[in-house]
């Protein structure tokens, strides 16, 4: 009884002190703004633990998060040869592979109305289909390691960014393009400095979306047959015999890796896209 | 409309580079048959075995869309065999976590909107649990409700709600918050109270918005339900369709329930467009 009353306590404190947070000047500042959040998360950890503890939840149902963290510690060795096989094998080289053909074809489509006429919508149609439905035929095709996953994850990324692309090499304005040709500059002139550079904010974009595809691909795709490491196998086969606390363990690195990944692409895109206003100010 | 010749075109040229594949796919079994049998075929016969065969690696499209006529429109819809029953049963799951899904996603914005320490809690959360491939959590989710005696539907519907949630509560923020300062200054000078204001402009101006975000929110949800008829033994549903195809190498099965899940995703997305136009119409907005 103790531990609920805690968690409760504990919660309406929290809330306070971050409404309290929010009114104050404080709140305006970079601190302030990482705070508050950060309370927040921390009183959910918080409170999950002592309700977990206080209403005696078995560990097969939802583990506290110290077990989680203690289990992550552990079994270190493990998370990150599942990480390397998911992640870096699967995710990373299928996300490279489906962006730069995504990327190639958007451009060389570019030249022709006709193509683009008829590829957007059918482009825009497959992005918003369950092509992670594609999964067992994929598996099927490429086998049970990586290369598979791969597969997915480049059929996932591919349309996205391709409708993104497209989008993008179309956003310099008339005035712009007429000012090229007065300098008498070539297709590819005009390509690389002026749609290429105007295209990139649609480009990251695109690049940003596909992050997470690549890893619901990789991850989801396993679920289908894997060897016997990765992070969608050692999901699938640790909930199978109620190691929950793995189970978490595992999604902690997925999110981990799924924000570090995101994190890094937007990085990229404000070293890349300084002018753009949504970079500034 | 001027499009239609290039969709087509495009549409057409993927058939044939469909067909050209399944020649190309399957040929190896075909030639491995007839050596088998002491026979060789010649080019036509080869063609017209990679397109008939009983599991091959790539179906052709005839075949895909001859068994989903077969199990749509030749069976009893309650038949176990039946895609309008798999298909009803995702189809129900992913709407009822929608409808669920979205209603707590707009609760929440609306919260967001009007509490400043919510929006600096709650907000970098959700937008950074977009960037988290929360669908690795489905299974656990499934075998845990299935342990304390929850099954069917609802393990399901919750998942499906729980991707839909976050696009609506990002896309309902944007757009509540999209008034611009004199439309909200115009409301005080009517002394008009936060709910009028939420009610006859915020709630109006967020609509584009929160259709943008219904379109990806029922894409998700679609994904969501089917991962999570995966881990359930697979008994019933387009995902369970789609393992049980995969344990047994019944490539036709597999196809047929991906385009009936396409179909199906095509389908939800196509009526919340037609509502999108006819709401955004009667608002005069378009």
């Amino acid at each position: 009884m103790g531990w609920v009353v805690f968690a409760f306590v504990f919660w309406v404190a929290a809330i306070a002190l971050n409404s309290w947070l929010a009114r104050h000047p404080l709140s305006e500042t970079r601190l302030g703004k990482l705070l508050v959040p950060t309370i927040f998360g921390v009183t959910i950890l918080v409170v999950w633990e002592a309700l977990v503890r206080g209403l005696e939840v078995s560990s097969v149902i939802l583990p506290p998060p110290s077990a989680i963290a203690a289990k992550f510690a552990t079994s270190l060795p493990i998370l990150w040869v599942d990480f390397v096989q998911t992640i870096v094998k699967g995710a990373l080289s299928g996300y490279a592979i489906g962006c730069g053909a995504a990327f190639l074809t958007a451009v060389a489509i570019d030249r022709s109305k006709f193509l683009q006429r008829g590829l957007l919508p059918v482009g825009n149609f497959v992005a918003a289909l369950p092509i992670v439905g594609t999964a067992p035929i994929l598996v099927m095709w490429f086998g049970f390691d990586w290369q598979s996953k791969s597969a997915v994850v480049v059929a996932m990324v591919f349309f996205p960014m391709l409708v993104n692309t497209v989008e993008g090499l179309a956003a310099s304005s008339a005035m712009q393009r007429d000012l090229m040709k007065t300098y008498s500059a070539s297709y590819l002139q005009t390509l690389f400095k002026l749609r290429l550079p105007a295209a990139m904010p649609f480009v990251f974009n695109g690049l940003k979306i596909s992050t997470t595809l690549a890893l619901i691909g990789a991850i989801v795709a396993e679920f289908f047959g894997s060897p016997v490491k990765g992070m969608g196998f050692r999901i699938s086969t640790e909930v199978g015999r109620m190691g929950l606390d793995m189970v978490w363990a595992e999604i902690a690195v997925a999110a981990l890796a799924g924000s570090a990944f995101y994190g890094a692409v937007a990085l990229i895109e404000k070293g890349v896209t300084f002018w753009h206003p949504s970079q500034r100010g | 409309m001027r499009s239609v010749i290039p969709i087509l075109t495009m549409v057409a040229a993927i058939v044939v580079i469909w067909y050209g594949a399944a020649i190309g796919m399957n040929a190896q079994w075909a030639r491995d048959q007839a050596a088998r049998a002491g026979t060789t075929l010649s080019t036509s016969e080869l063609i017209a075995d990679t397109w008939s065969q009983e599991r091959p690696k790539l179906p052709a499209p005839h075949q895909i869309v001859a068994e989903l006529w077969k199990t749509t429109a030749m069976m009893k819809p309650t038949s176990k065999r039946s895609l309008v029953f798999h298909g009803w049963i995702t189809l129900s799951a992913t709407m009822l976590g929608f409808v669920f899904g979205t209603g707590a996603g707009i609760l929440l914005a609306i919260g967001i909107v009007h509490s400043r320490s919510m929006d600096m809690g709650v907000m970098p959360w959700a937008i950074a649990s977009q960037t988290i491939p929360i669908i690795a959590i489905a299974p656990m989710i499934i075998v845990v409700l299935n342990s304390i005696g929850i099954t069917g539907l609802v393990p399901k519907a919750i998942i499906s709600a729980y991707l839909s949630f976050f696009p609506v509560v990002v896309g309902m923020v944007k757009g509540l918050r999209s008034p611009d300062a004199m439309q909200l200054d115009l409301l005080r000078t009517y002394n008009a109270s936060k709910p009028q204001a939420l009610w006859k402009l915020r709630f109006p101006a967020s609509l584009p918005y929160l259709f943008a975000s219904l379109k990806v929110g029922v894409a998700a949800s679609l994904v969501g339900t089917i991962v999570g008829e995966l881990p359930t033994g697979a008994i019933r549903g387009l995902g369970a369709r789609m393992l049980t195809g995969s344990y047994y190498g019944q490539t036709i099965q597999i196809w047929s329930a991906l385009f009936a899940a396409a179909i199906l995703a095509a389908g939800l997305v196509g009526i919340i467009g037609l509502v999108q136009r006819l709401t955004l119409r009667r608002m005069g907005a378009v």
